[in-house]
């Protein structure tokens, strides 16, 4: 099967969608199809064979932040030139709803088209003033998939409609076959997400660290991910800070290692995760998991039974259960178990299969996509054209 | 004078172009739900042939047999305004002799069985996925049809009004229970 992707943030700036969208591409390639993914990219970053440049990604204010992102007249002739050249039978967009590629594309485009929704931002003043323009092209759309159901929730809420849930795939025996690293074992906690962003949740662990010291003074707590040190360890008392580890951005290998040799991984996120990927890769290390109970998070640790749960920006709730699991082998050896066999289902070869079975369902019996031709369409409906 | 008549014009013309546009976005939605439905209709048929297949193998029990061989049967001539009614009753049947683990496993050791599991577990898997695309399709051309501009200048043309496919669709849980 001849498969277009579309990509809608910069293949250079690492994320969530980016590493989806990777994985699904080299799952399908290797599975024997043909896949091109177009994505904006810098034009001297290198590209995996696979991907096509739509050109840089302007850095515009968008919803509250500074989005980068690919518009205009430009961007809209790279994307008509990629499908026409690429003649698909399936194109796959991301994020069919952000101002960028993605809903280029949409427009651009007429044949079976499947769209993946990952976040589930609440509704923005945008996406309602535009309403009318997005269901246009939205309602080119043959298949919506939403990666939880929280955010397909939040799509039928905003947007109407329904979708199918297929989460995010993870490569489990990746994680699962990471060799420990000896000084990583030991009573370590791991972290992993940026520093400095309040709602990946790093203060809430801070602020709960002192009390679980008082308890178990022989932890230390890892953490991986980029942002300012210094003031991240502001919060503790100064003989305190010695039990925090840094290690920077890790990579791929290095973080797969980090998550088999913890004794707990913790994810104190705050809010606006529509998934939690990192769950599943700690889940696939065999990391007993403890983690808010965000919606999305709950529903990938199967309602508490696959991790343990506290109450979202608790810290004492934190400190609490982190002791009593960093003291009880064997509710963590059984946490291990539990979540080695329940992470199976966001394996890529399960994943990779049911969003080949949407594929298969929107292409059965329907055209090649095509770039919609607006002027024949017009002219068509004009009575003008031969038909 | 002049000037009125050519504004005149040219607000008509920007008129007409905007309903002809909408009435693009219409037809391009009811040949969505065409094409929905066809890859519906397909999925429905497929679930029923592997049900019948599986009926008609010897490898449940008579019981169970007869009773998928029946809900499969029907499911499959059914005419149109009781399909949803048979398709659904197909489901529960196969609720009803899959409702084990064991069963599934009974069938995978028999000859030919695990491509028979196979086969109709990915069945059950896109028949709800199938369902879910079509009804998503109805919503959006019954939202648009809706519409005032739609309404008052006829654009939805003949088409008939575009039915939703109501069903239960729930799939066994030992068949879809991945570990």
């Amino acid at each position: 099967m001849r498969i277009g992707i579309v990509c809608p943030y910069s293949w250079d700036v690492p994320g969530g969608v980016q590493f989806h969208i990777r994985d699904l591409a080299e799952y399908f390639v290797r599975q024997g199809h043909e896949v091109s993914v177009l994505a904006p990219a810098d034009d001297d970053t290198p590209l995996p064979p696979y991907v096509v440049s739509a050109g840089r990604a302007v850095p515009v204010p968008y919803n509250g932040s500074v989005a980068r992102l690919n518009f205009g007249f430009l961007s809209a002739a790279r994307v008509r030139r990629w499908l026409h050249d690429g003649a698909f039978d399936v194109i796959h967009i991301h994020e069919p709803a952000s101002p960028s590629l993605g809903l280029l594309a949409c427009w651009s485009a007429s044949g079976p088209i499947v769209a993946t929704f990952h976040t589930s931002n609440p509704r923005s003043r945008a996406m309602i003033a535009a309403y009318s323009i997005l269901q246009a092209a939205l309602e080119k759309i043959s298949a919506r998939i939403a990666v939880s159901e929280y955010a397909r929730r939040t799509l039928v809420e905003h947007l109407g409609g329904d979708a199918v849930v297929i989460p995010n795939g993870v490569d489990v025996d990746f994680f699962a076959k990471a060799e420990p690293k000896p000084e990583w074992q030991g009573g370590t906690i791991g972290f992993i997400g940026r520093i400095d962003e309040p709602r990946k949740g790093l203060p809430v662990l801070m602020r709960a660290l002192p009390r679980i010291l008082a308890a178990r003074p022989e932890t230390r707590l890892l953490v991986a991910g980029r942002g300012d040190e210094e003031e991240a360890v502001a919060s503790l008392p100064a003989e305190l800070r010695s039990r925090v580890e840094f290690l920077g951005m890790v990579s791929d290998e290095e973080k797969a290692r980090l998550l088999r040799s913890v004794d707990l991984y913790v994810a104190p996120n705050t809010g606006g995760e529509s998934f939690g990927i990192i769950l599943v890769e700690a889940l696939s290390a065999g990391a007993p998991v403890l983690a808010s109970d965000l919606d999305a998070f709950a529903q990938v640790l199967d309602q508490g039974a696959a991790g343990e749960l506290f109450a979202n920006e608790d810290a004492d709730a934190l400190a609490v259960a982190a002791v009593r699991l960093l003291g009880d082998p064997a509710r963590r050896e059984e946490l291990r178990e539990r979540g080695s066999a329940h992470v199976r289902r966001f394996d890529w070869s399960t994943v990779g299969a049911d969003i080949m079975s949407v594929y298969e369902t929107v292409t059965a019996g329907a055209a090649a996509v095509a770039a919609d031709d607006r002027a024949t369409g017009l002219r068509a409906r004009l009575g003008l054209a031969r038909d | 004078m002049t000037a009125t008549l050519i504004w005149i014009l040219v607000a008509l013309v920007a008129i007409g172009l905007y309903l002809s546009w909408t009435a693009g976005r219409l037809d391009r939605l009811h040949a969505r739900i065409d094409a929905t439905r066809a890859a519906l209709d397909a999925q429905l048929l497929r679930r029923a042939s592997v049900a019948q297949e599986l009926a008609t193998a010897g490898v449940l029990d008579p019981a169970a047999s007869i009773v998928l061989y029946e809900a499969a049967h029907e499911a499959r001539q059914a005419e149109e305004e009781h399909r949803e009614i048979a398709e659904s009753e197909l489901s529960q049947a196969l609720r009803a002799v899959f409702a084990e683990a064991q069963q599934v496993e009974g069938v995978r050791e028999a000859r030919g069985g695990e491509e028979a599991v196979r086969e109709l577990a990915e069945a059950v898997r896109r028949v709800p996925m199938a369902r879910r695309f079509h009804n998503d399709a109805v919503r959006a051309a019954r939202a648009l049809r809706r519409h005032r501009k739609v309404r008052w200048f006829r654009l939805a043309g003949h088409a008939p009004f575009p039915m939703a496919f109501e069903m239960d669709d729930e799939a066994p849980a030992a068949l879809v229970e991945r570990v």
